[in-house]
């Protein structure tokens, strides 16, 4: 048990497991989509009276504010008392690929080279950073949803433009 | 109480991304090279468990803790929103290695500079807010 608690799970189990949050979100009446935060924080900073897009009843969204505090205290939880401290297993082509680009082997969960505040001090650290959030907030807000509300609810829901969300972002693969 | 269920709710989801290793930038890099299934295995699992949950909702009229009937809102049938919209997200995710909910279970985790992909992130929903009118969807 303890093995399981801190060794990664297999993609068979954390699917059975994020899809039973989902089940468990519609039981609660709401339907799984984080992006939406996003909004609702500009909203809740007064985005209102500048853009009509912000001008909606926020608090209406407080479950899902909640959900993402919740989403917080988790990370917290899994990396304090749940990780074994060992790097990602990554394939071996991908590790060939980004030691291209000047990553080393995973040491860990994230790469120390990019997720540090000393990253902000370069090019390519800004871009990953600054560049990749706000691409992140657009997109997701263009799109109507992030992965959470497209790919795994909307595609549960038949919705033809699921396949071109989850298809899209695939294309869309570059080289930081 | 209301509120408790949602926060619980938030942990378990930031304990199984975490644990999946969903939230780890080497697992996106991975995943849009194409050099694994862990990704899509967890994707399509919870997509097709996803499903059969929700068309047995559907088939038996299920209703929520609440006692009203679960109802699924229909998306537009559009296309360009979905196209353009996707391609810019998924470059953001492809640099950041994060799509939103990562970005903040990677802060709970310890990573700090995860504050700075927030800021930006809301700065781009802010900007996408402004310019709406001008883009096709």
């Amino acid at each position: 048990m303890m093995e399981f608690i801190k060794e990664p799970w297999p993609w068979h189990i954390s699917g059975v497991l994020i899809a039973g949050v989902m089940i468990l979100l519609f039981f609660f009446g709401k339907s799984f989509g984080f992006s939406s935060n996003f909004r609702t924080i500009c909203a809740m900073c007064g985005g209102g009276k500048q853009c009509k897009f912000f001008d909606f009843d926020w608090k209406a969204q407080r479950w899902n504010l909640m959900f993402l505090v919740g989403a917080v205290i988790g990370g917290f939880i899994a990396s304090t008392w749940m990780s074994n401290g060992e790097g990602v297993a990554i394939s071996q082509a991908t590790i060939a690929d980004l030691q291209i680009l000047g990553i080393d082997k995973p040491d860990g969960l994230q790469p120390s080279e990019l997720f540090s505040w000393n990253t902000l001090t370069t090019g390519s650290g800004w871009i990953i950073l600054v560049v990749g959030g706000f691409l992140v907030g657009f997109g997701a807000r263009y799109a109507g949803g992030c992965t959470s509300g497209h790919a795994i609810c909307n595609w549960v829901f038949y919705r033809r433009s699921v396949y071109i969300i989850c298809h899209s972002p695939l294309d869309s693969r570059i080289i930081p | 109480m209301k509120a408790v269920k949602f926060i619980i709710a938030g942990i378990l989801f930031g304990i199984i991304m975490t644990k999946s290793e969903a939230i780890s930038w080497y697992r996106i890099q991975e995943m849009f090279r194409f050099q694994s299934f862990h990704m899509y295995g967890i994707i399509g699992t919870a997509v097709v468990l996803g499903a059969i949950a929700v068309a047995l909702i559907k088939k038996f009229k299920l209703r929520d803790f609440n006692g009203n009937q679960i109802v699924f809102a229909d998306k537009a049938k559009t296309w360009p929103r979905y196209i353009v919209g996707g391609t810019i997200f998924g470059m953001g995710w492809a640099l950041t290695g994060a799509c939103p909910g990562p970005i903040f279970v990677n802060l709970g985790y310890g990573f700090s500079v995860f504050t700075v992909v927030i800021a930006s992130a809301i700065l781009g929903t802010f900007a996408y807010g402004f310019i709406l009118r001008k883009l096709p969807h």
